[in-house]
């Protein structure tokens, strides 16, 4: 199935966002609900499980200069196998005008057995721009060993590379569930927040691993705060036993105003 | 057995350069003297860098490159010796090869060089100690002018005679702990006797750094050591580039 | 012009550009407990490669290819930006720049007429990567042959500090980087054919541990590896 949606958001004269723009089509469909101070908040909703392999995603999001736009899922995508050979993508393609802010925290991507996905965002957050994005991974439903995921984000900053990462995991990946990659954690994501009003946060890591002293605990997962080239952003990356571990990883702790990311 | 005095009173130089005035302004050229500490683990190295910084504390500008197994610990060590600023000490990671380090691959020593005289200014002098090794470990001469190689007594009074390339080819070699020699049992003239027939006309200086915190002999053979290299270093420009083994660019 | 010798004299670990003092993340992995023998040590070397291996080969190539090209340093000076938004912890673009240095200092004194003056990155240090690519231009080394050394010494510096942290069996050791060989090649072959694309598609492979294992390395108050 292919489907496309797109969004467009601008302010009014009085300096609230107003949807210049906003049409999707089934399995991708996008509703807005009341927002909170003068911004508006996106719900994509998928139609029946999905992306099946063969299905082809786009959604294009425009932010316009001073509009505040929250996206969120109203549920976890799971990726599931469909015609042999066949790959499911999911395209996001997003810009952020100067003053504008993009919040982007849809809820988990699950990879189930046999799939074949990619999903492959673009944002270019022009200087001035505020951008909170969420990407997160489950790697197989319940007990079950994931199929080939691709999750490639790619973000510019003032017309120059921020963010470049694409994490694979599946059968057809080497070493992906290994002590290089993700330790065996099924559940890994990465947050990213570039807010010009914030400078990059410092390092800092909990490593997670197994507990001194104890033969079978494990710390649950590991996660670093990490300020990116620049010290304009900032990405949390983290490693997880479970969904929840990994949301209360990506939900960063800061002082002052902060993003709510959920 | 006058161990102290096994050599001349003054100790011999590897490169005599009579006439020359030790604290003669230093010229505008000239590059910091670097001189190698090595010698097995534990017989003094740390305690010879202190005892240097603190003969040398109010008379030349300093800096300590370390490949030991670097903790807070030696950091307060040579803070609380009284004399070095910590940001004048580096510590070098060598990646469980210590003398890969100091001899084979030294271009982590080398950054560590450059990196205190673009942080702190020029230095006359860059002590570089290495981590605790054996007898074979030396310094490469692409990265010290001069080298120290420091053996104990509590090891025994076979280690002269045992060579290796540090006790046979170090500029000096400093026999540490004589305060230690009648309770080991080590005789002071053997060593002596065998660091002589290893080393021929190579200077060997006897040592108790606990009765003699500034290590006056070994602080004494340095000074004369940075006259020679810096009328050395006046007297000769920067040594070109070695010749390329290959083509200019633009190959595909 | 035959290549052979120089190929192997790039990738030969005794190369002096430091190679010794870095453990490629293995000396945090093991302190976590997540490697712990011959096994774990063969499933984190997989991952390396696939990950760090791929880009930093990658971009060895992509380094390589700019040599001859008019614009040079604006071209390494997107790579840079490339790299640095491929490496999203601090401790591992510090890495790269300290290990950029080291080879650039080689690369200087056997090549003095190289351009590795156009390399970006100022007192910090040039990516490793970039270094390595002007370097291998310099030997007369082909862009794969340049992939492929890049891609070797991201493993075998690894398995070489999994010798000497875990006590393994060198000859054990040796057969896993044997096994490795044709993944390695084939990292190569990718890595060299992505760079005949546009720098912001280059390889991104990302391995969320690398980056968490690296921020804890430097925290640590004794570290027997640079990284
Ligand atoms: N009795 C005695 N002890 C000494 C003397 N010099 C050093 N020591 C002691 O010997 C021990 C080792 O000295 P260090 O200076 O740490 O030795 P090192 O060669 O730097 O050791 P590594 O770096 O671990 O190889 C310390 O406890 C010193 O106090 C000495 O002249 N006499
Ligand atoms: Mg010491």
């Amino acid at each position: 199935m292919r489907a496309a949606a797109r969004l467009v958001a601008r302010t009014d004269g009085r300096g609230r966002t107003v949807l210049a723009e906003l049409r999707g089509e089934p399995p991708l469909l996008l509703r807005q609900v009341p927002g909170r101070d003068g911004g508006v908040t996106v719900y994509v909703v998928g139609g029946a499980a999905g992306p099946l392999a063969g299905d082809d995603l786009r959604l294009d999001v425009e932010v316009g200069r001073g509009a505040v736009v929250r996206v969120h899922t109203v549920a976890a995508s799971v990726a599931l196998p469909g015609r042999p050979g066949a790959v499911s993508r999911m395209r996001v393609r997003a810009s952020v005008a100067e003053g504008a802010s993009l919040h982007w925290l849809p809820e988990q991507l699950v990879a189930a057995t046999g799939c074949a996905h990619l999903a492959d965002s673009r944002v270019m957050v022009a200087d001035g721009g505020t951008l909170l994005w969420r990407d997160e991974l489950i790697c197989g439903r319940y007990g079950e060993q994931p199929g080939d995921v691709v999750v490639r984000t790619t973000v510019d900053h003032a017309g120059r590379p921020l963010l470049r990462q694409s994490l694979a995991v599946g059968p057809d990946v080497p070493g992906w569930s290994g002590p290089a990659v993700l330790g065996g954690a099924p559940a890994t994501g990465s947050l990213l927040l570039l807010d010009p009003a914030r400078p990059a946060a410092p390092p800092e890591v909990d490593l997670g691993g197994p507990v001194a002293g104890t033969a079978s605990r494990e710390r649950p997962g590991a996660v670093a705060r990490l300020p990116l080239a620049g010290d304009a952003a900032t990405l949390w990356t983290a490693t997880a036993p479970d969904a929840d571990t990994l949301r209360q990883h990506l939900t960063p702790r800061l002082p002052g105003p902060v993003p709510a990311p959920t | 057995m006058r161990p102290e005095t096994a050599h001349d009173e003054s100790v011999p130089h590897t490169h005599p350069e009579p006439g020359v005035d030790p604290h003669a302004p230093l010229p505008p050229a000239a590059r910091a003297l670097r001189v190698g500490i090595g010698g097995p683990v534990g017989s003094g190295k740390t305690a010879l860098v202190a005892a240097l910084c603190r003969a040398f504390a109010d008379e030349l500008r300093l800096g300590v490159v370390t490949n030991d197994i670097y903790t807070t610990e030696d950091a307060d060590f040579l803070r609380r010796a009284g004399v070095l600023d910590p940001a004048r000490i580096r510590a070098v990671e060598t990646g469980c090869c210590p003398h890969t380090a100091i001899r084979d691959d030294i271009g982590a020593n080398l950054d560590a060089v450059d990196d205190l005289a673009d942080t702190v200014g020029p230095l006359d002098l860059v002590l570089v100690e290495s981590g605790g090794d054996n007898l074979t470990a030396t310094f490469s001469r692409g990265l010290v002018d001069r080298q120290i190689f420091v053996v104990d007594v509590a090891g025994g009074d076979k280690v002269p005679r045992k060579g290796g390339p540090g006790v046979t080819a170090a500029d000096l070699l400093v026999v540490n702990k004589t305060d230690l020699a009648p309770m080991v049992g080590a005789d002071l003239s053997v060593m002596d006797r065998d660091a002589r027939a290893r080393r021929g006309d190579l200077p060997t200086v006897f040592l108790s750094i606990t009765q003699d915190p500034l290590a006056h002999r070994v602080a004494e053979w340095i000074r004369h050591e940075l006259a020679h290299h810096r009328t050395a270093v006046a007297a000769a420009p920067p040594a070109a580039l070695p010749p390329s083994v290959a083509v200019p660019t633009g190959s595909a | 012009m035959p290549t052979s010798s120089m190929l192997l004299l790039l990738a030969d670990g005794r190369f002096p550009a430091g190679a010794h003092a870095h453990s490629g993340g293995l000396e945090a992995a093991v302190a976590a407990g997540r490697v712990t023998d011959l096994g774990t040590l063969g499933e984190f070397l997989r991952g390396r490669l696939a990950t760090a291996g791929l880009v930093g080969a990658a971009f060895a190539a992509a380094a390589h290819r700019a040599v001859p090209t008019a614009d040079r340093a604006a071209e390494l000076g997107r790579l840079d930006a490339e790299l640095d938004a491929r490496t999203a912890a601090p401790a591992l673009r510090t890495v790269s720049r300290r290990q950029g240095r080291a080879l650039l200092r080689a690369g200087r004194a056997i090549w003095p007429y190289a351009p590795f003056g156009d390399l970006p990155g100022g007192a910090a240090g040039p990516h490793q990567p970039l270094v390595f690519g002007l370097l291998a231009a310099a030997a007369g080394l082909s862009r794969t042959e340049t992939a492929l050394a890049a891609a070797h010494g991201t493993v075998t510096g690894a398995a070489s500090a999994g010798v000497r942290l875990l006590g393994l069996d060198p000859y054990h050791v040796q057969a896993l980087l044997i096994a490795l060989a044709g993944a390695c090649d084939t990292t190569a072959a990718d890595a060299a054919r992505a760079a005949d694309g546009p720098p912001e598609e280059l390889p991104a492979a990302a391995a969320p541990l690398a980056d968490i294992h690296a921020e804890a390395h430097v925290t640590w108050e004794v570290r027997l590896f640079a990284s």
